[in-house]
């Protein structure tokens, strides 16, 4: 029980992961798919940030002159969060205009009847 | 600081430079030749690398920016690394000239300057998955790479190529998702983002007997992605429409380059983050074995039930990244010595046997079922001849490319009974079982055609055959021949480099 409530942040991380990773790959729906990506990578950046926050410090923006180490926080787990970030975005933009390239051909955005349409097509 | 250091750094940067310009150029020609351009410097620039560091032995960290070791980014390299950008080059380049016609059939006159685009960023991001010293640069190198492999699958735009690429794109995120975890995981525990800073840390860890837990879950979900990515046995579902539907000069290189770009990067991973010691306490290489020997099986099985020719040879890539991984499970240094050495194999041998497939297909009316083929060699003789090395170099004949890793993955498993009681047998099933669908598919497209084949045969008769092409499966056929037969030096090298690795 101590266990859960001090490390509440990774179980909700990882709780989020799994939910995002259930929908990425059992979800018929393209555009559900993607949304289950975007839960997995935030729930990885979630993880990421918490990690990197000490309560009660700050950013490492040197203010009143304060410059002990004791005062700030670690940047780099941010700059990684909002690397992170970017990729996120490009990948799903990537994803949602070859959904959007699908509906266009086949009318549909689930995956199982896009399959059967492309055999179809094959043959 | 010697000015040959700078050279990874240079070839990486002049394939994205070259990305960022391309689609500035309308003309094919002018983007042609300033692909071959890059290519070429490139090539150079490794090659030359490659022999100063092979004649003074060593090894290199190339600090990105100035800023020093726990902050800063850094890039390494050694032999290997060098060795890998030699032969992906070289790959790439074959691949793209002996493609070209494909290219110019199956993409629009428009986008063929993207195409490039995309070859050139995809070059870049493999060359950063070799020579990168900082796992979370890996990681954005891997998302890039994901993309750009995405986009050259579906530059083929019909609707075959775009289910392909989804599949493909979402397999591929899921595996990213779980590396970025793991990545995210290992930062945690260790604090470090830099290999060699990862490594003492590690080493620390595992000896202190702390955060065993989370270290071992951190390295599952590494294994986990990147071997969703280079489709090992259990998670190579989206690989076979993905590199057998898209156009000829994508597939030879999704299938000979862009999986091995994963595979050297976790090799890294095992080797400057994880050492072999602590891999082998904890069991993981025991379960790349055993992935790896059913993969090896298995995409044979799969391979030998099909009928589309290019879908046939892209199950086969699935078998030969078993060999792959079931060099890296043995856990000894030749057996990663024949991983590495099967990764060259399989770079210069699978995209031959995709370019001749085409040329065979070609050759035939643009047909793709095995049936159709018969007789198509007579046709197109060169293309028929490097289908049959290929096939030959990939059963493992000796003489040709495919052998010399077979003999010493046996030499790798004997240091333990298990190992090699299952290394032997796997090779043997698996070596059988690639004669079994290799051989009788160059049997029939030497012998003669049939009536019916031979009315198709001759309406299309008069789709000439491309000099490039000739040209880039010559050049292949040497290299397999050559591969096969002076093997010692390359093992060399090899050995040098993961000494070095260490």
């Amino acid at each position: 029980m101590e266990v859960i409530l001090s490390h509440y942040y990774d179980i909700a991380a990882v709780l989020l992961f799994g939910i995002g990773f259930f929908t990425l790959l059992l979800n018929r729906n393209l555009i559900k798919k993607i949304i289950g990506l975007n839960i997995m990578d935030t729930s990885i950046f979630l993880f990421l940030t918490s990690k990197g926050y000490i309560f009660g410090r700050v950013a490492p923006i040197v203010q009143e002159g304060i410059t002990e180490v004791q005062a700030y926080i670690n940047p780099v787990p941010s700059g990684l969060v909002l690397t992170g970030i970017v990729v996120s975005v490009s990948v799903s933009a990537f994803s949602l205009a070859l959904v959007q390239r699908l509906y266009k051909k086949y009318k549909t955005i689930y995956l199982d009847e896009i399959l059967v349409l492309a055999k179809k097509e094959e043959e | 600081m010697p000015f040959v250091y700078n050279m990874p750094f240079f070839s990486i940067l002049i394939c994205m430079i070259g990305g960022v310009v391309t689609p500035f150029f309308r003309n094919r020609r002018i983007v042609q030749i300033v692909n071959t351009f890059i290519l070429v410097a490139v090539f150079t620039m490794s090659l030359v690398l490659l022999i100063t560091l092979l004649t003074a032995g060593e090894s290199f960290t190339y600090m990105m920016g100035h800023f020093p070791a726990p902050w800063g980014n850094e890039l390494r390299a050694g032999p290997l690394e060098a060795l890998l950008a030699l032969v992906f080059s070289i790959v790439m380049f074959l691949s793209l000239v002996g493609g070209m016609r494909g290219i110019n059939i199956d993409i629009r006159a428009t986008r063929v300057s993207l195409y490039y685009t995309m070859m050139n960023f995809l070059l870049s991001s493999m060359l950063a998955l070799i020579y990168t010293n900082d796992i979370f640069t890996a990681y954005v190198f891997i998302e890039i790479n994901t993309i750009c492999a995405c986009a050259i699958v579906m530059a083929k735009d019909i609707g075959m190529t775009v289910v392909a690429t989804i599949r493909y794109l979402l397999m591929s995120l899921l595996g990213s998702g779980f590396f970025l975890f793991g990545v995210s995981m290992l930062y945690a525990i260790t604090g470090h983002l830099l290999m060699s800073n990862i490594q003492s840390a590690v080493i620390e860890l595992i000896y202190t007997g702390q955060y065993t837990v989370p270290l071992v879950t951190s390295l599952g979900l590494m294994v986990l992605g990147l071997s969703i990515k280079s489709a090992l046995y259990p998670f190579h579902s989206w690989l076979p429409s993905a590199h057998g539907s898209s156009t000829t000069a994508s597939s030879a290189i999704l299938s000979g380059l862009v999986l091995k770009g994963y595979i050297i990067l976790l090799v890294k991973i095992f080797y400057r983050v994880f050492t072999p010691d602590i891999l082998a306490s904890l069991h993981v290489t025991d379960v790349i074995f055993v992935l790896g020997v059913l993969g090896m099986v298995m995409g044979s099985v799969k391979a030998l039930k099909e009928t589309h020719v290019k879908r046939m040879i892209a199950y086969s890539s699935v078998a030969q990244i078993g060999y792959i991984y079931m060099g890296i499970g043995l856990g000894t240094q030749v057996g990663i010595m024949a991983a590495c050495f099967h990764i060259l194999v399989h770079a210069f041998t699978k995209p031959m046997l995709f370019l001749a497939a085409n040329g065979l297909i070609d050759a035939s009316g643009h047909q793709y079922e095995m049936k159709a083929l018969r007789g198509s060699a007579r046709k197109d003789i060169l293309s028929g001849i490097g289908f049959t090395v290929g096939s030959l170099s990939m059963i493992g004949i000796p003489l040709f490319a495919g052998f010399a890793p077979k003999v010493f993955l046996g030499i790798g498993s004997i240091e333990s009974d298990f190992h090699m009681i299952v290394t032997f047998l796997a090779l043997a099933l698996s070596s059988l079982l690639n004669a079994l669908y290799y051989i009788p598919a160059v049997i029939a497209f030497w012998s003669k055609p049939k009536q019916q084949a031979l009315e198709i045969a001759v309406k299309t008769a008069k789709s000439r055959r491309s000099v490039c092409l000739l040209c880039s499966i010559g050049v292949l056929i040497i290299s397999n021949i050559a591969l096969g037969i002076v093997y010692s030096p390359i093992m060399q090298t090899i050995t040098t480099g993961l000494n070095l690795l260490g």
